[in-house]
């Protein structure tokens, strides 16, 4: 909002120019966003925090720099000429709904001319950025700026009935045209102002178009209200509608400044359109409000804020914003009385940081503070970290949204009864894009690798760390933390060596890598299947008994589904598992002083037989020597016999307590051999 | 006889001029010193001659044979510094050819402004604690004293699940997990990094985003603790040379409130686009923790005290790297991330 610096000054006395103000103010909590001249005005670009709605009134915000600068407000005095007649015999006021409408006062102003309103007021709205209208309305206006009361004046001849203003809710499906020319469509939630017979306003919102203003208005009814802030800001919401008067009202306005606005307004209307004041003021206010006084102690107050400021200092802060301090005689509490117009004053707390914010956040004293604590991360924490650090050598990490469309679980090929399906919905989406909450990072990565191929992004190796969010009995789902892996092309094409392509074996080395550098030694990987993934390509992850992940080859009518030509191949890990089974690092193991024999060994292997049977058959027989099995070489076709394949095993013995010698390793190879053919229908080559 | 080993020499000293190639000189040593040499065998044959010259004979065949040796000891190295001289020639690469690249990964520059905030807490004795993303209405709006009727509890604002459950709009709700938790003991000191949601898509505001919380709860702590514990932080981050300062503003779970303003990471505080002219950046929130969050949380705020803080890691990254859109940070392109 816009606060003009001309007209500001009518209230507060003051010498600093425009600029210091505005930094004094800002830094008093009061924040001004920047100054513009308008015409040799100074305007403050005002952004209040939501506790402040008070400072929308020239005269709050006056008492602010009051406070600051060290003077005193300057009230308007008001001075109204009543003709004889009763307001009684012109207006009665009736609210039905006490709740919504907490005070209703209205004055009448007979013999009206309307006209424009003065040079001085027209250029007081627009530097505020209100369009000047009439003088009755421009008055209503500037009286709201001034006092943050919003006012409106209805033409007192167009209300219709037995001259009644009848504050009540509306009913569903009535129908009204706002000033501003728009039919709303009412609800049974909505306070209106009516006239007995129809609704003439939108309580604390917008005047109706059946009784606004015109060049051949005579008489106003002058309407300063007090309206509920929440049932303003919702009806305001429903019909999007936003007025100077609901922003007002939804930030609350005080409510025993009725009066004062409503005679402000009566006295410039008399002055400025010539208007007579019909005597009296018909107030309904059913349960008047008295300012409220809290307790403060000057102790308390330097013990939260690490000050040393006296009583005296302390009094003569809440004094300077008009606040009123008793000193008992008794004890050191100060009992501190906070006007209505500040709302926010309520606790001992709030006090403090009026005496804060007086004396300066930035004077107040900077120490760290005492007391020995150990910080640090929990060890599930620092596994945590540990993974992402080793994952993070060769992956890139992105950050997906945890929400999720719920067609992605058609696109990743769940089956209808997979419980993954069964996602939170949000029930206010920004869009149906956006509608479920993940409980799987597939989709999330899948699209992160379309959404770059698509940029013609090449040679993707991506992964994130995220949790999922499975329902279950409790009020709130279980929060899983998953790693998820997607790769996708090869390493990238150089002059000396080829390409590594990302396949299968390639992730799987990553995941191996992973588990070793987390201590989990209990790892195998065992061909399976998983929806999402190509059925021959696919490994479950299994840790003992345990399922911890699953790694494959995403499925092609996947990758289609997700307008991906080329193989992606992904893994998802869930980390507390892994947790689980991380053993701690072990002593370090001695090197070995004797040297290694290694024995290579050429096999045929029946096609379906996995290379980890003959591994496993390999370590089982090996005794205590064997120390490594590693396979060099695989092939099949040309040279190898039908239904076979063609492997290559480096076996590494190696002994503590000396050089090993063919006799000890021969009879091993041999039984190695012989169980090989045996169990496995293999032959040797 | 000293004819002959006279002509042996000379014609030595001749064929060793035209070697070029070690194994011709190792042919040579053969030829004359080997074990059917030509001056092995005079040596050999000394005792055939007559007393008389055989010493002369001996004593010359032996000048004669180390002579021999030394010349063919020095010529040998001179052929082996040739010849490794000639392999390196020889093997002379082309060293403004590239390296051979390797694939390299990297953490998201969330995570690692993330982590840097983390640590430089941890340095001051802060623990890291986690909650939900998925919340109770209570602990996300009730239990940090904010009203039923805020704005901010409205549907317009916030992600629901159903009536009392919603999807985090900060990270405070930890604040009193962790209380309740705890309490009775003391102290309390925590930060919360994690993500939280808002019903807001821009290019300022993504409707996920993360943040870290801080919680100091223990006798006597106050406002100049919050002070100096923020400054330090904020020296860490952006450089000793920052300026800090603080402004009074309103938080409901905190009274006072306070906005912690750094000087202009870009200008230094000239102004500049970047702090729209002002010099200042508002980095983060904070406050001294609200009596009535004390005691949801269990503690007597007679007896305790605290002061908590939060500020959005997306903000300080988008400082501290310069990124101008924070939908960049979410929209994952390789381009973008490879920066960091």
């Amino acid at each position: 909002m816009g606060v003009s610096t001309n007209w500001l000054k009518k209230y507060v006395d003051y010498t600093w120019s425009a600029e210091e103000l505005a930094h004094a103010l800002t830094m008093a909590g009061i924040a001004i966003e920047g100054v513009d001249d308008v015409d040799g005005d100074k305007i403050l670009d005002l952004d209040l925090t939501p506790n402040r709605g008070d400072c929308l009134g020239l005269i709050n915000l006056a008492r602010e720099v009051a406070a600051l600068t060290g003077t005193r407000v300057i009230l308007p005095e008001i001075k109204i000429r009543e003709s004889a007649d009763d307001i009684n015999s012109y207006i009665r006021v009736k609210i039905k709904d006490p709740d919504l409408c907490r005070r209703y006062a209205a004055r009448v102003v007979k013999n009206v001319k309307i006209a424009p309103s003065p040079e001085w007021m027209q250029e007081a709205l627009i530097h505020s950025g209100i369009r000047p209208i009439n003088n009755v309305v421009d008055v209503t206006n500037y009286v709201m700026l001034e006092t943050n009361q919003p006012l409106h004046a209805f033409d007192y001849s167009l209300l219709e009935g037995d001259k009644r203003i009848v504050v009540r809710r509306a009913m569903d499906g009535e129908q009204f045209t706002t000033l501003d020319d728009v039919e709303r469509h009412l609800g049974s939630s909505m306070l209106v102002i009516t006239d007995g017979t129809r609704p003439v306003a939108l309580a604390g919102i917008m005047g109706g178009q059946n009784t606004e203003i015109s060049e051949t208005t005579t008489t106003v009814l002058l309407e300063s209200a007090n309206f509920d802030p929440v049932n303003t800001r919702r009806t305001s919401r429903q019909l999007a509608l936003r007025s100077d008067s609901s922003i007002r009202f939804e930030k609350g306005v005080d409510i025993n400044g009725t009066i004062f606005a409503l005679d402000r307004a009566a006295q410039l209307i008399q002055e400025l359109a010539g208007g007579e004041v019909v005597s009296g003021v018909c107030d309904i206010y059913p349960h008047p409000q008295s300012p409220l006084t809290i307790s403060l102690r000057p102790k308390r107050v330097n013990e939260l804020l690490g000050t040393n400021l006296s009583t005296d200092d302390i009094i003569d802060y809440l004094q300077r914003l008009s606040l009123e301090v008793k000193k008992s005689e008794t004890n050191d509490t100060l009992q501190v009385v906070a006007p209505t117009y500040r709302p926010d004053l309520q606790i001992e707390e709030d006090l403090i940081e009026e005496v804060a914010r007086l004396h300066g956040y930035n004077l107040i004293p900077s120490q760290l503070p005492g007391g020995a604590s150990t910080g640090g991360l929990t060890p599930y924490q620092a596994f945590q970290v540990r993974t992402r650090n080793t994952i993070a050598s060769s992956m890139k990490e992105v950050i997906n949204y945890s929400f999720i469309n719920k067609e992605m679980f058609d696109h990743v090929m769940l089956p209808d009864d997979d419980y993954r399906r069964n996602a939170l919905a949000i029930a206010n989406p920004l869009s149906e894009e956006q509608g479920v909450m993940r409980t799987l990072l597939m989709p999330g990565l899948l699209n992160t690798i379309s959404r770059n191929l698509a940029r013609r992004n090449q040679n993707l190796a991506f992964f994130e760390m995220g949790s999922v969010f499975i329902p279950g009995q409790e009020k709130l789902p279980s929060e899983i933390l998953k790693l998820g892996v997607a790769v996708s092309g090869q390493s990238d094409i150089n002059w000396k060596v080829s390409p590594v392509e990302w396949d299968f074996f390639y992730l799987k080395g990553v995941v191996e890598d992973l588990f070793q550098q987390l201590g989990i030694r209990n790892a195998r990987f065992e061909a399976g299947t998983a929806p999402g993934f190509h059925p021959g390509r696919t490994a479950v992850i299994s840790c003992g008994e345990e399922e911890v992940g699953i790694l494959g080859e995403v499925h092609p009518q996947v990758l289609e589904n997700f307008d991906i030509r080329n193989r992606v191949i992904f893994t998802e890990l869930e980390l507390e598992k892994l947790y689980n089974h991380a053993t701690p690092r072990v002593m370090t193991e001695s090197i070995g002083r004797f040297p290694a024999i290694e024995r290579d060994l050429a096999v045929l292997l029946p096609i379906e037989v996995p290379a980890s049977k003959a591994v496993d058959t390999m370590r089982r027989v090996g005794g205590p020597f064997l120390h490594d099995v590693l396979i060099f070489d695989l092939f099949t076709g040309e040279g190898v016999a039908q239904g076979f394949k063609s492997m290559a095993f480096r076996l590494t013995f190696r002994s503590d307590e000396g050089t090993l010698i063919d006799e000890q390793i021969n009879p091993v190879m041999e039984e190695i051999i012989e169980q090989l053919e045996e169990k496995l229908a293999a032959k040797l080559r | 006889m000293l004819e002959k080993l006279n002509d042996l020499e000379l014609e030595f000293l001749r064929q060793i001029r035209e070697i070029d190639q070690i194994d011709q000189l190792n042919d040579l040593r053969v030829k004359l010193l080997g074990r059917k040499g030509e001056i092995t065998q005079i040596l050999r044959g000394l005792k055939e001659i007559s007393a008389d010259q055989r010493a002369e004979v001996g004593r010359v065949a032996n000048e004669i044979k180390e002579r021999i040796e030394s010349k063919l000891q020095q010529r040998s190295g001179e052929l082996k510094c040739l010849a490794l001289d000639e392999r390196l020639r020889a093997e002379t690469i082309d060293v403004t050819l590239p390296g051979i690249p390797f694939t390299r990964g990297g953490k998201h520059p969330l995570t690692q402004i993330r982590e840097e905030i983390q640590d430089i807490f941890i340095g001051m004795g802060f623990t890291v604690a986690e909650g939900p993303e998925i919340e109770l209405d209570y602990y996300n709006f009730e239990a940090l004293n904010v009203p039923k009727d805020h704005p901010a509890r409205d549907m317009q604002d916030s992600f629901y699940i159903s009536e009392d459950v919603l999807l985090r709009t900060h990270t405070s709700p930890v604040q009193v997990r962790t209380m309740e938790a705890m309490a009775p003991q003391l102290p309390v000191r925590i930060i919360v990094p994690g993500k939280v949601y808002r019903k807001d898509d821009d290019a300022t505001h993504s409707p996920m985003f993360q943040q870290i919380e801080g919680l100091l709860v223990d006798t006597a702590i106050n406002f100049a603790h919050l002070k100096a514990v923020l400054m330090t932080f904020a020296h860490r981050i952006f450089g000793e040379e920052v300026q800090v300062r603080y402004r009074p503003s309103f938080f409901p779970f905190t009274e006072p409130s306070a906005e912690m303003d750094i000087s202009c990471v870009n200008c230094g505080g000239e102004g500049c686009r970047v702090c729209s002219y002002t010099g200042w950046l508002e980095i983060l929130g904070a406050g001294m923790v609200h009596p009535q969050v004390l005691r949801y949380g269990g503690y007597d705020p007679e007896k305790v005290s605290g002061f908590a803080f939060g500020m959005g890691i997306e903000r300080i990254a988008m400082l501290k790297y310069g990124v101008n859109d924070l939908r960049l940070f979410f929209d994952n392109d390789q381009r973008f991330l490879e920066q960091f």
